[in-house]
């Protein structure tokens, strides 16, 4: 290695988790002074990787050294203490202390070991901020009152207050407006003419352009490449490092002909404040439409009002041709939608509960008469389901909480299935799949679509949304910028739409 | 019940690994050994009871009485277990069989006999639930503050109704009901009465769609409602439920004491969750057991018997109740956390 060490080497990274090998020999060099920024597609090990750095993952085998010295960063405390600081997307700030309790939280200025100083406090955090070109957030506010771009400043001068070395920023700018931005590239650029280095993490090609110094580029948990030229490397090369794959999905047929006549879900118009744009699609039965976009696009959201479970600030969604009451998921229940939701162990799974309780909880009054359940029809009704879509172990009585990934989510499209559902709504439904048992899912739902189900799909991943769907729909910051048959995108032209905006070469 | 767990049959090699599955056999197993360790506790205390006072504890009257106490309790404990499996909190519980007790008994109320007292008392409960749901349901309280506010209007309005005198039952009727005339074989009316509110309870809890909403909404609100489960109307439901338990019981209380007390079920609420939770009603909601509360309810009931047979103080019971609290859910954990 060449003299002077870098600030951070870190080499030969793995951790995996059950069922899921996040990082598979992970190398980072990082030098002190630079901006080095870490690409990649959702999924391909980014967070795992400044989790390990932060010190709240162990990773499994590889080393870190830190100025030249092999280091352990067994918790949080022990990073920082070195001075790795990270600020993460969702913002780690206790909303009801002030900006400068939070700026202090852990580390407070003490008198006599116990009494907080909290002149000095505030006027350190005072400080802090003007450095950071924010004299007006005012040190004795609540956190929570700030707006969210505020609170970002708050969290960056938490990461000051500290003697830090290396600051980890993971899509900063995802919440910021321009002129936001342009503040907070002066923040960088001032950091690393301190002598301080800063990982950035963000989808956005152009801000990597204007403050990058190198680029490491992450895919399917390697790193492809490392310390490119951020730069001078042109576009298509760091599209074609973070999409070419060496794990081929393998995707069922698609009808010959595209299905025709009435659609099954029609959305006019809806619309949610701040959230996404004025929205119409439609989507008829055997057909599946997929929304692809970056986390924050908008694309759950859209999945959760279409659903009901956000009331739209303006538009309808009809099923069949009817309206559903705005904001009521009990309507579209009824009107035959079912929603697989992104969280599935947060949002759509009772995890004390067998698997046929599971799949029975949105049929209850299929089996009941009078309130009294015959818990011999729930069993019948909910094997035939799971065992339709092959769930695996074929015993229903088991707990839910003992499947696979991709058992759970069959678990809950055998509830829809078994409710008779006409339209299905999946929010990432591959999320905490193995990539082996995504291929089965994949068959599932064309299957479900071929037997006369109208899907909306969205995936952060692009080659699901490319190699399952009939018809794309492209999102980028809450508005669609461009709709096409799946057959006529590739990955490269999807990915450049979401990052850049425009049709783009 | 005996579970038969086929081998996991592995088609696809999806399926889930096979250190997974002892974990679930100890989970089924668990709720038997749970029940069977609480009905062990029991039998010591029962035995405890013969060794120190063997003329007395083993008295039939004795048994007589014990289950007669348990009977009040019992029957707010079987509404509290439904409420905290749903995931909610009652502590309105005690001050509402309080005023019930004293509105069913007012001089105007026993004019109306016995079907006017049984009726007031009811209807004041699951009047009292009926606020407590709608606080909680569709008002957006917490239910901890809700019920905590009922918990402090429904004693202060049972002061108001009494002016602090005991009322007493003057309706015969009521009065005989506590006679040992009226024993079916040898059971007092009250524990028939606890008998046929636990099975419907069990029931309800484990046989019904509406049981089985109350623990999907306790178990993951949010899938319930994603699920196209009503959550709110059911939490409003299930305050309600609690609220005619509290009816009945204050109906048995007046019965067992020929009188109406504003002072009447004090501490009920902590009595009842503690049972619920000995039981194995997880308080984060999502898991409930009638049976666990019955049988939690069954043993705090006979050490109190105990300790008073043996002149013990009720601060010593005050010791050891909060004592097997802490070591039921000690032990809960532990067998949680070994999964």
């Amino acid at each position: 290695m060449a003299s002077p060490p870098s600030l951070l080497s870190m080499s030969g990274i793995t951790k995996s988790f059950p069922g899921v090998r996040a990082l598979d020999g992970v190398d980072l060099d990082v030098q002190a002074g630079e901006v080095h920024c870490l690409l990649g597609q959702n999924g391909a090990g980014k967070s795992t990787l400044i989790k390990v750095l932060a010190g709240a993952h162990q990773p499994d085998t590889g080393t870190i050294r830190w100025r030249g010295e092999e280091v352990v960063l067994r918790s949080p405390i022990a990073a920082m203490r070195l001075g790795i600081a990270t600020i993460y997307q969702e913002l780690d700030l206790v909303e009801h202390l002030s900006v400068a309790e939070n700026v202090h939280l852990g580390h407070e200025p003490t008198a006599a070991g116990f009494v907080v100083r909290r002149r000095t406090a505030k006027a350190s955090t005072a400080a802090l901020l003007k450095r950071l070109g924010h004299p007006e957030i005012d040190p004795g506010r609540l956190v929570g009152d700030l707006s969210a771009a505020q609170q970002q400043i708050v969290s960056m001068a938490r990461a000051l207050s500290h003697d830090v070395r290396l600051i980890v920023m993971d899509e900063p700018s995802a919440a910021l407006d321009p002129d936001e931005v342009d503040n907070l590239f002066r923040i960088v650029g001032d950091l690393t003419a301190d002598g301080v280095a800063v990982v950035y993490i963000s989808h956005r090609l152009e801000e990597i352009r204007r403050i990058g110094d190198r680029v490491t580029v992450l895919k399917d948990g390697r790193a492809v490449a490392g310390g490119l030229p951020a730069k001078t490397t042109p576009t298509r090369e760091v599209v074609s490092l973070m999409t070419g794959r060496t794990m081929e999905y393998v995707f069922p047929e698609r009808p010959a002909a595209p299905p025709t006549g009435t659609p099954v879900l029609q959305v006019r118009g809806l619309a949610r404040d701040g959230e996404f744009a004025p929205l119409d699609l439609e989507v008829h039965a055997g057909e599946i439409v997929g929304l692809a976009g970056l986390v924050g696009s908008g694309r759950s959201e859209i999945l959760e009002t279409v659903y009901g479970a956000r009331k739209p600030t303006a538009g309808q969604v009809l099923v069949e041709g009817r309206p559903l009451r705005p904001g009521s998921v009990r309507a579209a229940v009824r009107a035959g939608v079912g929603l697989a939701p992104e969280e599935r162990k947060a949002q759509a799974l009772l995890m004390l509960e067998s698997v046929t309780r599971n799949v029975s909880v949105s049929s209850l009054s299929r089996f009941s008469r009078a309130g009294w359940i015959d818990r011999g029809a729930e069993r019948a009704a909910a094997r035939a389901a799971t065992r339709e879509l092959s769930l695996r172990p074929d015993n229903p009585s088991v707990p839910v909480r003992t499947l696979s990934g991709g058992n759970q989510q069959k678990a809950v499209l055998a509830r829809w299935l078994l409710r008779g559902c006409r339209v299905l709504l999946l929010d990432e439904p591959t999320r905490g799949v193995d990539v082996g048992a995504r291929a089965e899912l994949y068959a599932v739902v064309r299957r479900l679509a071929d037997e006369g189900l109208a899907v909306l799909l969205v995936s952060s991943e692009v080659p699901e949304v490319l190699g399952l769907a009939d018809r794309v729909l492209v999102l980028r910051e809450g508005s669609v910028v461009h709709t096409a048959p799946a057959g006529e995108l590739d990955e490269h032209r999807v990915l450049d739409l979401v990052m850049e905006g425009s049709p783009a070469s | 019940m005996t579970q038969h767990v086929s081998p996991p049959r592995d088609g696809t090699g999806k399926t889930a690994p096979a250190g997974e599955l002892p974990a679930w056999r100890g989970l089924m197993g668990r709720t038997d050994v749970r029940t069977l360790s609480l009905l062990g506790v029991l039998a010591a205390l029962v035995v405890i009871g013969g060794v120190t006072k063997p003329d007395e504890f083993l008295d039939t009257r004795n048994l007589q009485l014990v289950l007669t106490q348990a009977s009040v309790i019992g029957v707010v404990t079987v509404g509290m277990t439904f409420v905290i499996t749903s995931g909610g909190i009652d502590l309105s519980v005690g001050a509402i069989v309080a005023l019930a007790s004293v509105w069913a008994t007012t001089v105007a109320t026993q004019e109306y006999g016995f079907a006017g007292i049984l009726f007031t008392a009811v209807i004041v409960g699951v009047g009292c639930g009926l606020v407590n749901g709608l606080l909680i349901a569709y008002g957006g309280m917490v239910p901890f503050i809700a019920t905590l506010a009922m918990l402090a209007s429904a004693r202060g309005l049972a002061l108001q109704i009494t002016d602090g005198r005991t009322q007493i039952v003057t309706v015969d009727g009521i009065l005989d009901l506590g006679e040992r005339d009226s024993y079916v074989l040898g059971v007092p009316p009250l524990v028939l009465v606890f008998a046929a509110v636990t099975i419907a309870g069990w029931l309800v809890l484990n046989r019904t769609t509406f049981g089985r909403r109350t623990v999907a909404v306790g178990g993951n609100a949010e899938a319930a409602r994603l699920a196209g489960i009503d959550v709110r109307r059911q939490r409003l439901y299930l305050y309600l439920l609690s609220g005619l338990c509290c009816g009945i019981a204050a109906f048995l209380l007046i019965v067992l004491s020929g009188s109406g007390q504003n002072t009447n079920g004090n501490l009920y609420e902590l009595d009842a969750i503690a049972a619920a939770i000995i039981g194995g009603t997880l308080l984060s909601g999502g898991r409930g057991t009638i049976t666990g509360s019955v049988l939690g309810v069954l043993i705090f009931t006979t050490i109190t018997n105990i300790f008073a047979l043996n002149n013990l103080q009720s601060d010593v019971q005050q010791i050891a109740k909060g004592a097997i609290i802490v070591a039921a859910v000690l032990v809960q954990r532990r067998t949680a956390s070994t999964t």
